[in-house]
């Protein structure tokens, strides 16, 4: 693996989350968190939307149309997007229903649009693969780090697998209500964020 | 680089066509599994919404389908009438379907529900052991905020008091309207009661908290942050208790006569 690839691949995770960095992507995050699995699903389709809408991008980007590359890229991709999601429903439908209207929204969310136009129309089909694939997985760490404490601090569980027996079953563990709504995402995402920015200070912003 | 006007027209077209294509025939193709899917969820719901000792342990296709058939009767029933119409096919009937046809189907009355048109008949569901009838459970479905939910309500064998509700189609906000998936919400529901003295749909979502059955026997706790899809429940509800609804049918079954 050449140092090109490498970089379009792991940069993503750490120095250049999309999550922790550009800050995109948040929407979902605080939605699809609350347990492993959902969390688990939203991962697999977001890396695969990203990777092929990078693929199918790359591959024409030289016959786009400069005046409708944004439509172009739009169209491509929610088509994608509904094709993952019918796939979703018909192979796992609990997960689908949970996940809701949080599939059909990839189509907005900024890290396939932007990757789809900040690094795809510009690099052949190789490099926007990894490309794809790592932001998919730089956006999938964040959430599986977020939906690991939130189920497992908010019910004690996880992948539904009871851990900390809650009060509520005979147990001990009082679940903490918090981290099931949407703002301890804010605060889980916000600690990522500084504990990352405190090892790479080179992305703390300068004031 | 720059391209003519006719590159750019056919090249929309041919990306428009070439997704078309893609999407059209995914959704052709993985249509029978998510219909069978769908089915099987429907069951779960009824299984789990009336309450039957099996519900809790099926969790395989086949579990579920036994449970299924084992406890509950299909019925169709004449919608207006009230009573069981034998006419109808039970297993296959498929409510949403007729309702949306108008050879087998009204407009509504006007309604707060803003359920749209009616069904000549309605499929209802008996959880029978051997040939008593132990609750009955019926289909509901109304607007809340963003969309209509679709899901059952079940009632005791006195027609009257709520033995669970669930909803198992929806697009209300995830985390407030979509609240009303949650479990320990829909754990308010039985002991409560439908209709008060005269026969009247009573039941309704109110804001903050009801307190218990005993004490509140019409009143459920609203959804914080949901007014609308709270308020929406309590109008889909009284809609489906009401005369529109199964209203008849249910003062039937109390008389002993369906």
């Amino acid at each position: 693996m050449d140092k090109k690839t490498k970089s379009a691949l792991v940069d993503p995770l750490f120095n250049n989350n999309p999550i922790a960095l550009q800050v995109l992507g948040i929407c979902s995050a605080l939605a699809v968190t609350t347990k492993m699995e959902t969390a688990v699903v939203m991962s697999i389709a977001l890396t695969a939307v990203t990777t092929l809408s990078n693929l199918a991008i790359s591959l024409i980007r030289n016959k786009i149309p400069g005046s409708i590359r944004i439509i172009v890229q739009l169209t491509i991709i929610a088509s994608l997007v509904i094709l993952t999601d019918q796939v979703l429903k018909a192979f796992v439908y609990d997960v689908a229903k949970q996940l809701s209207v949080f599939v059909g929204l990839i189509i907005t969310n900024c890290i396939v649009m932007g990757r789809a136009e900040a690094f795809a129309m510009a690099n052949g089909p190789r490099l926007a693969v990894w490309d794809g694939i790592g932001n998919g997985i730089g956006y999938s760490l964040v959430l599986l780090v977020v939906a690991f404490f939130r189920e497992l601090l908010g019910s004690g569980k996880l992948f539904g697998i009871t851990l900390l027996s809650p009060v509520t079953e005979g147990g001990w563990y009082t679940p903490n209500g918090l981290m099931v709504m949407s703002p301890s995402a804010f605060f889980l995402i916000g600690i990522f964020i500084w504990i990352l920015r405190t090892y790479k200070t080179d992305q703390v912003e300068t004031e | 680089m720059a391209h003519s006007t006719p590159y750019t027209i056919f090249f929309a077209g041919a990306v428009s066509v070439v997704c078309g294509v893609l999407v059209a025939s995914a959704a052709v193709a993985l249509k029978p599994m998510q219909e069978a899917n769908k089915t099987l969820d429907q069951r779960k719901q009824v299984i789990s919404v009336a309450g039957v000792a099996c519900a809790a342990d099926a969790t395989t296709p086949e579990a579920i389908n036994k449970c299924y058939e084992e406890n509950i009767r299909p019925v169709v029933i004449d919608l207006k009438a009230g009573s069981i119409d034998a006419g109808v096919e039970a297993a296959t009937f498929d409510m949403q379907r007729a309702m949306k046809d108008p050879a087998t189907s009204a407009a509504a009355p006007p309604n707060d529900a803003k359920v749209l048109r009616l069904p000549k008949n309605a499929k209802v569901y008996q959880v029978v052991a051997g040939d008593e009838v132990k609750s009955l459970i019926l289909p509901i479905q109304g607007y809340g905020l963003w969309s209509v939910l679709y899901g059952f309500l079940a009632l005791d064998a006195d027609g009257n008091t709520i033995k669970g509700i669930t909803f198992y189609e929806h697009g209300e906000t995830p985390g407030l309207g979509g609240e009303v998936d949650n479990p320990k919400w829909k754990s308010l529901w039985p002991g409560r009661k439908a209709y008060d003295a005269s026969w009247k749909p009573a039941i309704q979502v109110i804001k903050g908290q009801a307190g218990s059955p005993e004490s509140a026997p019409f009143a459920v706790d609203g959804l914080s942050g949901a007014t609308i899809t709270s308020n929406g429940v309590t109008k889909l509800v009284q809609f489906w208790l009401g005369e529109n609804g199964f209203g008849p049918y249910l003062s039937n079954f109390r008389e002993g006569r369906s």
